[in-house]
């Protein structure tokens, strides 16, 4: 699992209800969900967000509700991979759920600016800030995650018998 | 090393002689919720595993709570999914408009929860049963459909915070002002990952409606689970709702908490969690004159009749001050009925509040009551995140029912103390 994109960096505790404000929950569509991302936290998200793009963001991301409409809406904006110092874990198993990829490292965290270019290898865990040419260590997935997440997702590994 | 409740509940749904914090088990589940927001993603997610039934139709919840009575055309599309599915299903347990109410006061009400369960449920707040001595915890949409299918779920074993509770409450001070107390100390993530286990002497001095609050706030402090020993009013509670056999777990002597935090319930006083996170908690001291346009009561974590009772008691001869709204969310329709019984809601109606069919609605800014910018609301609700309530130049602050009636009153976040001259 490779990602390269450039950053969009924010702070501690973002929360669901600025991820998508419960206002957007009358539809689980993704587009429509992508296109109010962020929008109580960086009204400029939605228009400068690119394709492949990092997200890169503090303690207890995703912290609130269970609604999978917020990695629902991270994926469908074009964000490739969230890098916080930690995750709220209900945004982290539905992040997994739906094939979103997400990393828990705080150095990288902290130390990468937003608009730097990143590159992630999640498989042999390293993550190289291009624009400053330092390269930071994550853990690797647990093993059954990995393989939720090499099945394409939950559903998946249900429908082909990997999780029974 | 021995286990905590938790770990006790997860090893046995595992089939599992013991479990370790870390692990990765799959577990069976006892009950499987949803509601109208969450539901529609996970029937969807259900389609594509072509199965044509769930895998226990007496073990699948799905209340419609957020939205309904439907607020608008995708609400109600919405909840068309949810009706349409639960009937090509025959769920037992689908709750709509008339039979409905706030998802996580109605389950302990129908017993459908007892102590020694696991369940998930696609709602955050899920965690609210731990009250009754249960493993219960939010997961999403897609964990929702998989559990539907499967009856099962992956879990990574949590390590656990054991809270000791000791003393009991002084007089306006209830299970709310406990858990905003809490969350203040030890913060928003301050159980990340983690289970928290109540128990302590303290335990006898809450209420079901306490330990349900509690309980349902642990996702506050980024819990997984919050759980409560289960005592004699645990027992008494499930058996009168007529929930199953209940299974007692207890930690062991030796179990493997990383924290204990001690509460001396005695000297909690009336709470209230400032914008724009639950963390915020500051107690009257350290407050100044806050003036208010809107007080809401209501919500899972205290739409429960103790909760109405409480407000109503301090709002009883009195009005809410001019330019505040009162709304007023009984949980469930049983709870509703009882209001009315008890002449709560009159008591209600006479001091300028409206009383609202049960739904969740303001309290995620759904609708019944949002705030316009830079509005201020007093709610008995659980999050006061930007935008939370309705514009996200608008604020709330968290507070007990108590303490919310008495703000209504003055017009200005006020303890129940000043108005009920303690």
């Amino acid at each position: 699992m490779r990602y390269t994109g450039s950053v969009i960096k924010y702070g501690d505790n973002v929360d669901t209800d600025v991820i998508i404000p419960a206002r957007y929950l009358n539809t689980s569509v993704p587009s429509e969900l992508a296109a109010h991302c962020m929008e109580d936290l960086d009204k400029s998200f939605v228009s400068r967000v690119k394709q492949g793009d990092i997200i890169t963001a503090g303690l207890n991301f995703g912290c609130g509700s269970s609604r999978e409409h917020a990695p629902i809406a991270i994926k469908a904006s074009g964000v490739s991979l969230v890098i916080a110092k930690s995750f709220a874990r209900i945004f982290y198993r539905n992040a997994i759920n739906i094939g979103l990829a997400i990393v828990e490292c705080p150095e990288t965290a902290e130390e990468i600016a937003e608009g730097d270019t990143v590159e992630a290898d999640l498989d042999n865990g390293i993550i190289r800030d291009l624009t400053t040419g330092k390269e930071y260590r994550t853990a690797p997935f647990p093993g059954f995650v990995q393989s939720i997440i090499e099945n394409g997702g939950l559903i998946a590994s249900i429908a082909n018998g990997a999780v029974k | 090393m021995g286990m905590t409740m938790t770990q006790k509940i997860l090893a046995a749904h595992a089939g599992l002689g013991s479990v370790r914090a870390g692990e990765l088990i799959l577990a069976s589940l006892d009950l499987v919720l949803g509601n109208d927001i969450t539901s529609p993603v996970a029937v969807k997610e259900f389609a594509k595993l072509g199965k044509d039934s769930v895998f226990d139709k007496d073990k699948v919840v799905m209340v419609m709570d957020h939205f309904v009575p439907n607020k608008d055309i995708k609400a109600a599309e919405q909840c068309r999914v949810c009706r349409g599915f639960c009937g090509d299903m025959d769920i037992s347990h689908f709750y709509d408009v008339g039979d409905m109410g706030i998802e996580h006061a109605l389950l302990p009400e129908k017993g459908l929860v007892t102590a020694g369960d696991a369940v998930i449920g696609a709602d955050s707040h899920t965690c609210t049963y731990g009250a009754l001595g249960a493993f219960s915890t939010g997961v999403g949409s897609t964990d929702m459909a998989c559990g539907m299918a499967i009856g099962k779920a992956w879990f990574k074993v949590p390590s656990a915070m054991r809270v000791e509770l000791k003393g009991s409450l002084r007089p306006y001070v209830s299970g709310k002002d406990v858990i905003l107390h809490i969350i203040g100390k030890i913060g928003v993530d301050g159980a990340l990952y983690r289970s928290m286990e109540f128990g302590g002497e303290g335990l006898a001095s809450l209420s079901m409606a306490d330990r349900f609050c509690i309980a349902n706030m642990a996702i506050e402090a980024g819990a997984k689970n919050g759980i409560f020993e289960v005592d004699d009013l645990t027992l008494g509670y499930i058996r009168e709702h007529g929930a199953a056999e209940p299974k007692v777990y207890t930690a062991d002597p030796d179990a493997d908490y990383d924290e204990v935090l001690d509460i001396d319930l005695s000297e909690i006083e009336p709470t209230v969690a400032f914008p724009h996170l639950p963390e915020n908690a500051k107690t009257f001291g350290d407050i100044g004159e806050v003036r208010i346009d809107q007080v809401v009561i209501g919500s899972c974590t205290n739409g429960r009749l103790e909760d109405l009772q409480a407000a109503a008691e301090i709002l009883r001869g009195r009005h809410a001050a001019k330019g505040v709204r009162l709304i007023v969310i009984p949980a469930t329709q049983r709870i509703y009925l009882e209001a009315m019984e008890q002449g709560l809601l009159k008591t209600f109606i006479e001091s300028g509040a409206v009383v609202s069919t049960p739904t969740c609605g303001p309290c995620l800014g759904g609708y019944m009551g949002i705030l316009a910018e830079g509005e201020r609301a007093v709610a008995t609700t659980n999050r006061n995140f930007v935008g939370r309530m309705g514009h996200p130049g608008s604020e709330v602050y968290l507070a007990s029912p108590a303490t919310a009636a008495a703000s209504a009153v003055t017009g200005r976040i006020t303890s129940p103390w000043e108005v009920m001259e303690i």
